[in-house]
């Protein structure tokens, strides 16, 4: 038996196959986001130093987390359209853009309204902060630049030579916190400690870290979807959906 | 965590502002994201037809 491993690399069979993983990961999302909030808030004990304040941390690492590793996604298929030239590789980047500046956003939101009653301010221009809010900027230009352009390919090209600079970027966020002098805290979560948090909280925290995953995947793969409709308008296989579709 | 009433989960230990600005704000991009999607799509399949 032979495998096709190139089956799903053409928007045409990638389509469908992208609206029932897009509701999988949706209703996992869901789930995952609800067990996640009650572990949070019903389950998670108050924090010693800093009260109830912390209970932002099952939105604000999760959605961290995510700035970082959508961007890192988005570079790689950029980098395996730019390699290949293959037509879906420069559309999942393009998809992955918005909810990775969604992310982002939420990040350093969050991140403020921690800081606030923390360090008592809502903004400083730590390391981490600002390697953040450049993170933020790297995806508007992504998005400024291939809107700019009009050719899909162009754009898509274009787009992915800033999406692989930018990604220098990431590996100075996650390590600012120990290379420089920062008010931002050190990681709580690593592979080669145990965590410096109660095992409830930690427990909410990645749980909440599955649910923003899985529903980055289904919002991705909605805008995919909506790109591959946009960009083949004039196939046979998107007049056929159109038709079908209510 | 148990609470007790629904004024001192509200209050969240005086943090209230801060806790509930910040999920306010992540719930309501989630959704409006969301929302966006799906008239985007409805607006593809639209100029396809």
């Amino acid at each position: 038996m032979s495998i096709n491993w190139f089956k799903y690399s053409s928007p045409q069979t990638f389509f469908p196959l992208a609206g029932k993983l897009a509701l999988g990961f949706g209703t996992l999302a869901l789930v995952a986001c609800a067990v996640g909030l009650y572990l949070g808030f019903f389950v998670a004990p108050t924090d010693a130093q800093q009260g109830e304040s912390y209970r932002i941390i099952f939105i604000h690492v999760p959605a961290a987390w995510m700035s970082m590793f959508l961007y890192v996604v988005m570079a790689f298929w950029a980098g395996m359209g730019l390699a290949f030239n293959t037509r879906l590789s420069g559309m999942m980047a393009s998809a992955i853009a918005p909810t990775g500046a969604l992310f982002t956003f939420i990040a350093l939101w969050t991140g403020s309204f921690w800081g606030k009653p923390t360090w008592g301010t809502w903004w400083v221009w730590d390391a981490r902060l600002t390697s953040e809010l450049i993170l933020l900027f790297l995806y508007f230009g992504f998005m400024a630049l291939q809107a700019a352009i009009d050719d899909p390919r162009r754009a898509d090209k274009a787009g992915a030579v800033l999406a692989l600079v930018g990604v220098v970027n990431v590996p100075i966020i996650y390590f600012s916190v120990k290379w420089w002098n920062t008010l931002h805290q050190g990681a709580s979560v690593n592979l080669t400690k145990a965590p410096s948090m109660a095992a409830t909280m930690l427990a909410g925290m990645l749980i909440m870290a599955f649910g923003f995953w899985f529903y980055s995947i289904a919002a991705v793969l909605l805008r995919a979807r909506c790109i591959m409709l946009e960009r083949e308008r004039a196939s046979d296989w998107a007049a056929q959906y159109a038709r079908t579709a209510a | 965590m148990n609470w007790g009433s629904l004024d001192n989960f509200l209050a969240m230990g005086g943090y209230g502002l801060y806790v509930w600005g910040s999920y306010a704000v992540t719930f309501a991009l989630i959704v409006t994201e969301l929302v966006l999607l799906v008239l985007r799509k409805r607006n593809a399949v639209g100029r396809i037809r």
